[in-house]
């Protein structure tokens, strides 16, 4: 029965396949303004970007940042001494016409300090799942209200490579790849003002194929859409962008730029012959940054959500295929959560009954020890005090006996004279 | 009587001595013997420390070296190669050691990366200790460093605490000579403020870098002002170039940056150029290495880290010798400077010991005691 209510359903959707049909229109509808409504509300609504920076201490992070945004982020110096890595949000409302952005800033702090850097990458990791564990929590909500929710999952990584010419550092290749699949990244190569224009072009290439032999994958700027395919293309062939940044200003010839300057030449930020930053600025903010977050939600986020659910043992279909109610499976889960709990409960009681019986029963033990003891006392102690007793009557006896006998001497000695008076008398 | 005679000789008479030549003698014998110096250089990869040794001794070291990939450092152990050229220059001949440390810091976990640095140094050490003390000493080989630069990173905000442990490890054993690898990547100001930085950490962490020597109170004061400029420049920022530049007729040492070109017409304002002092701090940290202070690096490793060494040697064997009471000994230990320094420490030693023990069992009685009440 179920077989057949299959079948119908499968050509009931066939034959709506072949009745779909191109109309036309008779004058203007005016649903071609949907576009301009959406973009009204999502204009009062607010926009929200994450950024994560990641790359050692000093390297130019905060720099970068206040140029991108030309504003003047509040920052000090991080120290080269942390004991390990953290990762510190902030968030600013900023605002440019009629558009509000909020947006968070988060900074890697310590990050290639330290002297073994093999868990580096982990409170980085641990930070970006967090942000995708709170909105799954929000998400699976009875009441939720996520049109409110401030999302801080993190849009774009930007990780920043130092410029030694060489290749990448193995710190570098060992966190990205720990990265690639969580969020996405776009290399840029920091300081980028000390290296040539040829050793820059070696550079690239080395660190690009350093890339792909490993099987990191960066983000690349998507060619789908026609209207931007054909920058994103271009675009993409100049990873990783070179970057310099300043928000010190210098004179030009007859204008004021930002730049930085050497005894020897002065390195403009915007003049793209010097290097990258225009094209990032351009690819990251003016053309992609919608579909940083789009791919943050639709594909990095899809797939933490489906590893952490099916780790959960939620499943999409049972092994009759029939599609899992997930009210059913949640439940079901939660029962046997419960269940796990009471078990747990029960043992730890359990113990406790237990222990305190073994206490009670060795403080009886030396209770009664104790007692012992003191019976064993008592009784030396009595056996002591006879003999004592013994000993002093023995003592007192003899004492007496002593006595006695010097008062029998002495009247003996006393009525001997009086006894020869009396017989003289006589 | 005689003393009365000498006492009429004035040094403007004819009639001179003639020791006043023993200069030129010791010149033309060690001309002829011939120099030579150990350099060893340690630091990250990509800090620009083989350019530098190209560009200070103005030969190409490293033809044809191969560079490891990413992946192939994330477990890198450290290696000591060296390379010995023989190099001349106006009839001075120098036989000239560069040991290089490939793989220092590189690696993810970095725990003791310094150790087979030290181990090298100690080696060297003992090698020469060994030759010293032995019956034939014609021809002693000097192996020992003389000399170590190590390179700082430019991108960070001072040392970092690999950069401390390093120094820390390595300062009683070798001059350390610290620099700022890459100083192309800073502003003038950006340099100074890095420079006092560093110098404030090596004094907070207790580092002993090389110091040069103070130059004699009788020297000109042009000399002095040199001198003081030199020491107040340390750490030495450096940049080291392969490339020769050609520029306005002139072959000069340089990186030449995009920046440089303006409307197609190229001045020398926008050539970094290694030569120049005020670009970077090169010619100095060349003055002073090989120019002036080359002789002055090897006598303080002569008398200061090789004698250190070797007193902490010879005690070590004299306890030794003193636990197990062994009569003989590979080496010869009767010029004993102080041997009754050494027994006089070592019953110092087992005193303190048996106060120690002493007030343990003291302390145990008393614990006793307490319990009992």
């Amino acid at each position: 029965r179920v077989a057949s209510f299959i079948l119908r359903c499968c050509l009931f959707l066939s034959s709506t396949n072949e009745e779909k049909r191109n109309l036309s229109l008779g004058g203007h509808v005016g649903f071609d303004s949907l576009p301009d409504q959406l973009v009204s509300k999502s204009v009062t609504q607010g926009f929200c970007f994450n950024i994560l920076c990641v790359g050692e201490t000093g390297i130019g992070k905060s720099t970068l940042m206040n140029t991108l945004f030309n504003t003047m982020f509040e920052n000090e110096e991080a120290s080269h001494y942390q004991n390990g890595v953290y990762l510190r949000p902030r968030t600013y409302d900023l605002q440019e016409s009629n558009v509000h952005l909020k947006l968070t800033i988060v900074d890697t702090v310590g990050f290639g300090d330290q002297i073994n850097k093999e868990d580096s990458y982990k409170p980085i990791v641990d930070y970006i799942d967090t942000q995708f564990e709170n909105y799954l929590q929000e998400e699976l909500k009875i009441k939720r209200s996520l049109f409110n929710y401030h999302d801080t999952r993190i849009h774009i990584c930007l990780y920043f490579i130092a410029p030694t010419g060489h290749s990448l550092k193995s710190l570098d290749l060992v966190t990205m790849k720990k990265l690639d699949s969580k969020v996405n990244i776009i290399p840029i190569i920091a300081k980028a003002d000390t290296i040539s224009k040829s050793e820059l072009h070696k550079f690239k290439i080395k660190i690009m194929s350093e890339l792909v032999s490993n099987g990191v994958q960066i983000y690349q700027f998507p060619t789908d859409d026609e209207a931007v395919s054909e920058i994103n293309a271009s675009m993409n062939a100049h990873l990783p962008f070179a970057v310099v940044g300043s928000v010190e200003e210098v004179k030009v010839g007859n204008k004021t730029v930002r730049a930085r300057q050497y005894p020897w030449g002065v390195v403009q930020v915007e003049n793209e012959s010097h290097c990258d930053f225009v094209k990032l600025r351009e690819m990251l903010i003016r053309v992609n940054m919608e579909d940083l977050r789009e791919q943050t939600h639709a594909r990095h986020y899809e797939l933490y959500r489906r590893c952490k659910l099916e780790e959960m043992g939620f499943k999409d279909t049972d092994p009759d295929s029939q599609p899992f109610s997930l009210q059913e499976t949640y439940e079901a889960k939660r029962k046997e959560f419960l269940g796990d709990l009471q078990r747990k409960e029960e043992e730890m009681r359990q113990m406790f009954v237990n222990k305190v019986k073994e206490t009670e029963a060795e403080l009886k033990e030396k209770e009664r020890e104790l007692h012992d003891k003191f019976e064993q006392l008592k009784r030396m102690h009595q056996e002591e005090k006879r003999k004592v007793e013994e000993k002093r009557r023995d003592l007192e006896e003899e004492m007496n006996t002593f006595n006695r006998k010097k008062v029998a001497a002495e009247t003996l000695s006393l009525s001997q004279p009086l006894k020869k008076d009396k017989d003289k008398k006589k | 009587m005689q003393k009365g005679k000498l006492t009429g000789l004035r040094a403007t008479e004819k009639q001179y001595v003639g020791f006043a030549t023993l200069p030129n003698q010791v010149h033309r014998k060690s001309v002829k013997k011939g120099f030579d110096f150990t350099l060893m250089v340690a630091g990250e990869s990509g800090m620009g420390k083989s350019t530098l040794v190209n560009s200070l001794f103005l030969t190409d070291l490293y033809k044809d070296r191969k560079l490891l990939n990413a992946e192939e450092r994330i477990n890198q152990t450290v290696e000591i190669i060296k390379h010995t050229v023989d190099i001349e220059e106006k009839g001075v001949k120098l036989k000239l050691t560069i040991v290089d440390t490939p793989g220092f810091g590189d690696a993810v976990n970095n725990n003791e990366c310094w150790k087979p640095i030290t181990d090298y140094i100690d080696q060297q050490f003992e090698q020469y200790f060994r030759d010293e003390s032995g019956l034939n000493r014609k021809n002693i080989q000097d192996n020992r460093v003389h000399c170590c630069l190590y390179f700082i990173p430019p991108f960070g905000h001072g040392l970092r605490p690999v950069d401390v442990e390093f120094m820390k490890a390595l300062h009683e054993k070798v001059n350390i000579i610290p620099l700022i690898a890459k100083a192309d990547c800073l502003t003038p100001n950006e340099i100074k403020k890095l420079k006092d930085r560093i110098r404030e950490e090596i004094d907070k962490f207790g580092i002993k870098v090389y110091q040069f020597p103070e130059c004699d109170s009788d020297e000109d004061e042009e000399f002095k002002q040199l001198d003081k400029e030199l020491k107040e420049c340390t750490p030495f920022a450096v940049i080291g170039s392969n490339t020769v530049v050609e520029a306005r007729g002139q072959r000069v040492r340089g990186r030449l940056y995009p920046w440089g070109i303006v409307e197609g017409k190229f001045t020398n304002k926008f050539l970094c150029s290694v030569e120049n002092q005020s670009h970077c701090d090169f010619v100095k940290l060349r003055n002073m290495l090989i120019r002036s202070h080359m002789h002055d690096l090897k006598d303080v490793t002569c008398d200061v880290h090789y004698e250190n060494y070797r007193a902490q040697c010879i005690q070590e064997m004299t306890s030794k010798l003193a636990q197990d009471n062994r009569m003989e000994s590979p080496i010869p230990i009767l010029p004993l400077s102080t041997p009754d320094v050494d027994t006089e420490k070592l019953i110092k030693m087992k005193d303190e010991e048996l106060k120690r023990m002493q007030e343990m069992l003291n302390k145990m009685q008393q614990q006793m005691h307490d319990k009992e009440q």
